[in-house]
C-alpha cells in the first residue's frame, strides 16, 4: 500500500506506576491513507489517547514505548530523539486536543500561536505570516480573521478557540491531522460546525486520526472505527458496518448506552441492580413557579449583561423538566437562581407555596431542594472522605449507608476519600448527598457531562430510578439534547437567557417550532441515520 | 523489527543534598536552643580577661571576645533566644493574619474594606521600619522585639488568608452546604477556615527565616534581645568594634544566622511544595 501515511504495528505503551508496569495500549496495529479517517473509539483510560500521543511522541515521562513499526511519510519514528521529534510535530502530523483554552498560551495572540508552527518549520517568511495566518483562519471559518489574529485565546469562544487550535494544527499543513476528544467541549452547533471543517479537510487530502468517547460523532466523519479497551482494539471495521451490526458485546455495549439510539425512556445499562422500593406518596400540584424572573450580572466596562431575563415556568411534583441551551444560554444562572444561591434582579420564584427569592435565609427550607453540580470533584470539599461528605447534609451513619446502597453504592465507600472513585461513582456520591433529606427537587447541572457513555448511561437509569421510587421532581440541566430527550417529561429551551420554546419533550422534538431549536435537533448527531454520508466506507 | 524507544524523561527519585544538610542544620539549632550545654564547651558568661580576643584554638573554636568569653558557646547559648523570637513573631503573625483575613472573607463588604485600606497602609511601610515604630512605643527587649516583628508580618498574612479564603468561598463545595442548609458559622469552621488555612501555614513556613534575620537585624541595633544574655545580633553588634584585631566575633555569629536563615528557606520552601502538591509532580 504506497498511499498509506500513517502505518503502526504492535504499538505497545507500559507506563511506570511506582515499581509496578502498567500497560496503557497493547499491541495496537492500524494504517491511515491520505483523505482517510480512523476513528479511535473507547471511554476513559481505554488508552486512545495515549495511541494519539504515540504519533507525536508526547507519551509523557515515565512511558516506554514498543512498536514492530511505527510509520508516518515513511519514516519510522519509533528511535528519534528530542529534536528529530519536533520536525515531525507541526510538520508530519499536527495535533488538536480537547481543551483549547489550556492548549492556548493565554500570554500569545491567536496569531502567534497559529503562525507559530509555520514558523518553526521555516515554511514562512516573516513578512508573509500575517497573509498566511489570515489563509489559516479562513480556513477554518473563523470570522473577522484579522481581529481574531490579534485577539488573546480568552478573549475567544470555546467554539472559535477549537477553530483555532484546528487552524494552529493545519499551519505547516501536515499529511496527518490527530484530533483527540476535539468535539467534546463543544455545544451540538459547534460540534456540527467542527465536524464539518475537520471533514474539509480529509476532502482535502488530510488523514484524519480521530479520538472520541462518542460513537455518534465519529459516525459523521469517520471511515473506519476502531473501538479500544484496555489498551487493546476489540473491533475495527468500516464505520457504517460497526455501527449497524456490532459484532464486539463490548461495542454492543457502548451502542446500548448512547441515549439517541433508543427509545425514549428505556433503560441503557441493562436492567436495574438495586431492588425497587414502594414510593413514598408525595403530594402533587405545583412545586415551583418561576414568573418572569431576570438576573443581570456586571460585564467588561460596567456593561450590564443579563443572563437570564423574563424566564417563567412551573414545575410540578415528580415532574422531569429538561432545560436545554449552549453554553452561556443562561442555564446555570437558572440553577442558582432555583437553588437560593442567587436572587432575581426582578421577578419572583415560589417553591412549594411560599415566596423563596427575597425572604431571609433563615427562612428557606433549605432540605427540600437540593443540587447536584456538573463536576461532583468540585462539590466536595477536599478534605472530606464519602461518609462525612454525606452526613454534612445532617444525617446518621446509618442513612449514609442506606443511601450508598440506594445509588448502587457499597456502603463500606463510606471511609473512601473521593479522589480514589471513579467519575461515575463520585457523580453517585453526590446524588446520595442529594437525596439526603428526601428533598422533593433536585436541580442537576450537567450531571453526565463529565462521564463516559455507558457510565452516564447509568447515571440516567439511576434518575430515573430515583423519580419513580421516590418521585422527587428533577430540573435536568444538559447541553446534550440526546440525554434530555431520553429523560425528561418536559423541556425548556433556551438561548441567550430567554425560553425560546417549552413543552412536552416528544412535542418538541416532534414538531419544533421556533428555528433554534429546529437548528439544534437537525445538529444532534445520530448513530443510526449518518452513514448515509460514507457509502464508500473502506476497511 | 522490534525497538525500546527509551523514556525521553525518566522518573528519577532525586536525592536533594541541600534538604538533608538544612534540615541537619536545623536540627542542631533546635539542639542548641533546648539543651545548649550539650554543644557547648564553656559557659557562655564566664568572664576571663586574660584571654580576651584571644585568636582561634581548638579550646575556643571561634575564639573569645573582649571579656573573654568563648565565643562559640555564646553563639550556641544565643540559639535559643533567636529562634525563640522568630518562631514566636511567625507564630503570632500568622495566628492573627489569618483570623483577621479569613474574617474579612467571610465578613461584609465593610468589615473587608476597612480590614484591606488598614492593611493596605501598613503595607505601605517596609516590614522593619514598621517593627521600630512598634519598639519606639513598646521599648526595648526579646518580647517586645517579638511583638513587633508580628506586627510588621501580619498585614502580609491578613491578606494571604483572605485571597485564600475568597477562593475557598466561590468554590462548589461551599455552594453544595449552602444548598445543604448549613449555617455561616457552620460553613466558616468547617469549609473556609481548614481550607484557606494549608497555603497560609506553607508560607509561613518559608517566612520563619525572614523572622529570625529580622530578628537579628534588631538586636544589631541594640533593640532585641539586652546585654549579657547572648543573642546572634547583639554579638555581632558588639564584634563590630573589633573587626580588625579580632574578626572572628563578628564572622562566626554572622555565618551562623546566615545558615540558619538558609536552612529555614531551603526547608520552608520544601514544605511549601509539598503543602501545595508540586513535591508529588508527574501524571
Amino acid at each position: 500500500m504506497d498511499d498509506e501515511v500513517v502505518s503502526v504495528a504492535g504499538l505497545h505503551v507500559t507506563y511506570r506506576v511506582g515499581r509496578a508496569e502498567v500497560f496503557a495500549v497493547r499491541g495496537v496495529d492500524f494504517h491511515l491513507r491520505a483523505g482517510e479517517c480512523l476513528a479511535i473509539v473507547g471511554e476513559s483510560g481505554s488508552g486512545k489517547s495515549t495511541v494519539a500521543r504515540a504519533l507525536v511522541g508526547l507519551t509523557g515521562p515515565g512511558a516506554r514505548l514498543r512498536s514492530d513499526r511505527l510509520v508516518v511519510s515513511g519514516q519510522e519514528l519509533s528511535r528519534l530523539g528530542d529534536r528529530e521529534w519536533r520536525r515531525i510535530r507541526g510538520a508530519q502530523v499536527g495535533l488538536v486536543l480537547q481543551d483549547a483554552l489550556t492548549a492556548l498560551d493565554p500570554l500569545r495572540t491567536v496569531g502567534a500561536e497559529v503562525a507559530e508552527a509555520a514558523r518553526n518549520h521555516g515554511l514562512v517568511r516573516r513578512g508573509e505570516v500575517a497573509r498566511r495566518v489570515h489563509r489559516l483562519l479562513t480556513d477554518v471559518q473563523v470570522p473577522q480573521p484579522e481581529l481574531r489574529a490579534r485577539q488573546y485565546p480568552q478573549q475567544l469562544s470555546g467554539g472559535l478557540r477549537q477553530r483555532a487550535l484546528i487552524a494552529a494544527a493545519m499551519a505547516a499543513d501536515p499529511p496527518v491531522l490527530v484530533a483527540d476528544e476535539p468535539t467534546t467541549a463543544l455545544d451540538v452547533t459547534l460540534q456540527a460546525k467542527l465536524l464539518d471543517l475537520l471533514a474539509a479537510r480529509k476532502a482535502a487530502g488530510t488523514a484524519v486520526l480521530l479520538i472520541s468517547h462518542d460513537l455518534s460523532v465519529v459516525a459523521l466523519l469517520a471511515d473506519r472505527v476502531a473501538v479500544m479497551r484496555d489498551g487493546e482494539f476489540v473491533e475495527t471495521g468500516c464505520t457504517a458496518d460497526v455501527l449497524r451490526a456490532p459484532e464486539h458485546p463490548y461495542t454492543r455495549q457502548l451502542l446500548a448506552a448512547t441515549p439517541s439510539a433508543h427509545a425514549r425512556g428505556a433503560r441503557l445499562a441493562g436492567p436495574r441492580s438495586t431492588p425497587a422500593r414502594t414510593r413514598t406518596p408525595r403530594p402533587s400540584g405545583v412545586l415551583a413557579r418561576v414568573r418572569e424572573v431576570s438576573k443581570t450580572f456586571r460585564g467588561p466596562g460596567g456593561a450590564r449583561l443579563a443572563a437570564v431575563s423574563e424566564v417563567s415556568f412551573s414545575l410540578s411534583a415528580g415532574e422531569i423538566l429538561g432545560v436545554v441551551g449552549e453554553s452561556g444560554s443562561g442555564k446555570s444562572t437558572l440553577a442558582h437562581l432555583l437553588l437560593g444561591l442567587l436572587e432575581p434582579d426582578t421577578g419572583t420564584i415560589e417553591l412549594f407555596g411560599q415566596p423563596w427569592s427575597g425572604v431571609p435565609e433563615a427562612r428557606r427550607q433549605r432540605g427540600r431542594v437540593q443540587w447536584v453540580q456538573q463536576d461532583p470533584l468540585g462539590s466536595f470539599d477536599p478534605r472530606y472522605r464519602v461518609g462525612r461528605l454525606i452526613a454534612e447534609a445532617g444525617v446518621d451513619r446509618a442513612r449514609v449507608r442506606e443511601l450508598l446502597d440506594q445509588v448502587g453504592l457499597d456502603p463500606a465507600m463510606a471511609d473512601r476519600h473521593p479522589r480514589t472513585l471513579s467519575g461515575g461513582q463520585r457523580q453517585r456520591v453526590a446524588i446520595a448527598r442529594a437525596l439526603a433529606r428526601d428533598p422533593e427537587v433536585i436541580v442537576c447541572d450537567e450531571p453526565v457531562s463529565a462521564l463516559d457513555v455507558s457510565v452516564q448511561a447509568q447515571i440516567l437509569d439511576l434518575f430515573a430510578d430515583i423519580r419513580a421510587d421516590l418521585g422527587t421532581a428533577l430540573v435536568l440541566i444538559s447541553h446534550d439534547l440526546a440525554v434530555v430527550h431520553h429523560v425528561a417529561d418536559r423541556v425548556l429551551v433556551m438561548r441567550a437567557g430567554t425560553v425560546v420554546e417549552s413543552g412536552p419533550v416528544t412535542e418538541v422534538f416532534a414538531r419544533p417550532t421556533h428555528p433554534y431549536t429546529a437548528q439544534l435537533i437537525a445538529a444532534l448527531p445520530r448513530p443510526g441515520d449518518a452513514y448515509a454520508a460514507h457509502p464508500e466506507g473502506v476497511a | 523489527m522490534t525497538t525500546v524507544l527509551t523514556p525521553v524523561t525518566a522518573p528519577v527519585a532525586r536525592a536533594r543534598p541541600a534538604l538533608v544538610l538544612a534540615w541537619v542544620g536545623l536540627g542542631l539549632l533546635a539542639l542548641a536552643a533546648a539543651w545548649p550545654a550539650l554543644l557547648a564547651t564553656a559557659a557562655p558568661d564566664t568572664v576571663d580577661p586574660a584571654s580576651a580576643l584571644a585568636p582561634i584554638s581548638p579550646h575556643h573554636p571561634f575564639g573569645t571576645d573582649q571579656l573573654g568569653r568563648d565565643v562559640y558557646s555564646r553563639v550556641v547559648y544565643g540559639t535559643r533566644m533567636s529562634l525563640l523570637i522568630g518562631l514566636g513573631a511567625t507564630t503570632l503573625a500568622v495566628t492573627v493574619g489569618a483570623l483577621l483575613g479569613v474574617l474579612a472573607a467571610a465578613a461584609g463588604r465593610a468589615v473587608d474594606e476597612l480590614f484591606m485600606r488598614i492593611t493596605d497602609i501598613l503595607l505601605a511601610f517596609p516590614g522593619l521600619l514598621l517593627a521600630l515604630l512598634v519598639i519606639a512605643v513598646l521599648g526595648p527587649g526579646a518580647v517586645n522585639t517579638t511583638i513587633a516583628l508580628a506586627c510588621a508580618a501580619v498585614p502580609g498574612y491578613v491578606r494571604l488568608a483572605r485571597g485564600q479564603a475568597l477562593v475557598v468561598r466561590r468554590s462548589g463545595y461551599v455552594s453544595a452546604a449552602v444548598v445543604m442548609g448549613r449555617s455561616r458559622v457552620g460553613i466558616f469552621f468547617g469549609h473556609v477556615l481548614p481550607n484557606a488555612l494549608p497555603p497560609v501555614l506553607a508560607f509561613a513556613a518559608v517566612d520563619v527565616g525572614t523572622a529570625l534575620m529580622a530578628s537579628a537585624s534588631l538586636s544589631f541595633l541594640g533593640l532585641g534581645a539586652q546585654p549579657p544574655a547572648p543573642e546572634w545580633g547583639s554579638m555581632l553588634a558588639e564584634g563590630r568594634d573589633y573587626l580588625d584585631s579580632a574578626w572572628g566575633l563578628t564572622v562566626f555569629p554572622g555565618l551562623v544566622v546566615t545558615a540558619a536563615v538558609i536552612a529555614c528557606y531551603v526547608v520552608g520552601a520544601d514544605l511549601r511544595a509539598r503543602f501545595e502538591g508540586r513535591g508529588t509532580g508527574g501524571r
